[in-house]
């Protein structure tokens, strides 16, 4: 039906997040039909994505420099590291605009089914970092699962002999929650982590 | 195909976008695998957490299908003790351990049940030991279980210290010392002597031998890695 190419540019689509074989054939007759507006431009970001972009190599963030733009911001304070699981983290972090220190990127969390292990995870590179001078806290905001937590006892043992303040995200009430919405879990964190108003 | 059941969750894998596809240990229908359709959702994700215990509700239009789970939440027993490390690491041994030694969608109420137990046993300060006997009562299930009621050599009761790696029984002190760097260590409080948390380990030690040897080991196996996280957790 479709030449060698669109069906590659529709098997490639359809392996993005998101997109299924259907939902990739209308993307790719979408860009075909925009060529100058969509189609050009977006095959130029990719390939200049494909060439600049780098893993940074303190935190592991992706940015086109290395150190990436966070690590490199003279204005961050440079004697906290927040630990995430993913780069999806410390995205969702920066959106918040509340946190104003540094990242590191894990690159997942321990799990038994997928048989990631310590070695697996970019923890050698975190504890060097927090040996510095300059680091006093890190905060682990892995996810509030028994693998993200399982991961965060594992790294806060590891820092333990580092010198510096370990600390997690709370867990309780979500913004605009209701009890009665609320799991078992999540109740029992926010009764354990209550505080006096 | 229809039925509804309780079951622990083992584990959770994503599936697409929006769905997991989920491992349970049921009552009735054992270790079980279903697609738990928007399970990688806000609603879902706290309730799909290993170690919670579910009523689940499986449908598939035929029997050798993945089918679907719909659940409910019955006991957060996994997600209450995210705080606590070590009891963290018990949860996340005994699920890896259960998802990788019991056979699927084979009735083990026993099991089941054992694990129900041990989950609920985790607000107990002696629940290391319990957590050693759920795995001596699992060996059994699996058709490996050990004979720890009396020596083997001489047939007495007494003194029981060692446990013979060949065939899982118990072995006296007096009859065991003259072997006892080829025999493995019978922690007193499997034997109905008052539980020591140092033994702890030497019981995991114990049940790991025979793991690894019968059962993980001929499927090409090895103990999971959370198991074994637990038990560096445990060394004193």
């Amino acid at each position: 039906m479709a030449g060698a190419e669109i069906e590659r540019l529709i098997q490639l689509l359809s392996r993005l997040p998101g997109l299924g074989p259907r939902s990739a054939r209308r993307a790719a007759l979408h860009l075909l039909k925009r060529r100058e507006a969509l189609l050009d431009p977006l095959a130029e970001a990719l390939v200049d994505a494909a060439a600049k972009v780098r893993t940074c190599s303190v935190c592991g963030n992706f940015d086109s420099s290395d150190p990436c733009a966070v690590c490199a911001d003279p204005g961050r304070d440079r004697t906290v590291i927040c630990v995430v699981e993913d780069v999806s983290g410390l995205w969702a972090m920066e959106r918040s605009g509340v946190y104003r220190g540094r990242y590191h990127v894990l690159g997942g969390v321990l799990s038994a089914l997928d048989g990631v292990g310590p070695d697996d995870l970019n923890v050698e590179r975190l504890v060097a970092r927090a040996r510095s001078a300059e680091v006093t806290e890190v905060i682990l905001a892995t996810g509030v699962t028994v693998d993200g937590q399982t991961t965060a006892h594992y790294v806060a043992d590891r820092l333990a002999e580092c010198g510096v303040s370990v600390s997690g995200l709370a867990q309780g009430v979500p913004m605009g929650g209701e009890l009665d919405f609320l799991d078992d879990g999540t109740i029992g964190a926010a009764l354990r982590a209550r505080r006096p108003v | 195909m229809e039925w509804t059941d309780e079951g622990i969750l083992l584990s959770v894998r994503r599936h697409g976008e929006t769905a997991t596809v989920v491992s349970l240990l049921t009552h009735a229908h054992g270790r079980h695998a279903g697609l738990v359709r928007g399970g990688a959702g806000k609603a879902l994700r706290g309730l799909l957490q290993p170690g919670n215990r579910l009523k689940a509700a499986w449908k598939a239009r035929l029997a050798e299908h993945l089918g679907s789970f719909t659940c409910e939440p019955a006991d957060a027993f996994g997600t209450a003790w995210l705080h606590d490390p070590l009891r963290l690491a018990g949860i996340a041994a005994a699920c890896a351990l259960a998802e990788a030694t019991l056979p699927e969608r084979e009735p083990h109420p026993t099991a089941y049940e054992g694990l129900v137990g041990l989950l609920a046993s985790f607000e107990e300060a002696d629940w290391p030991a319990l957590y050693v006997r759920w795995e001596l009562g699992l060996l059994g299930e699996l058709g490996f279980g050990l004979d720890l009621s009396r020596c083997a050599a001489t047939g007495t009761v007494e003194d029981l210290a060692f446990v013979s790696p060949r065939s899982g029984r118990a072995v006296s002190l007096a009859a065991g010392q003259p072997y006892r760097e080829k025999l493995l260590v019978l922690p007193g409080f499997l034997t109905g002597k008052a539980a020591d948390p140092g033994e702890v380990v030497a019981g995991l030690a114990l049940t790991g031998y025979f793991l690894d040897r019968h059962v993980l080991g001929p499927q090409g196996k090895r103990l999971p890695g959370a198991r074994s996280r637990l038990v560096e957790r445990l060394k004193p």
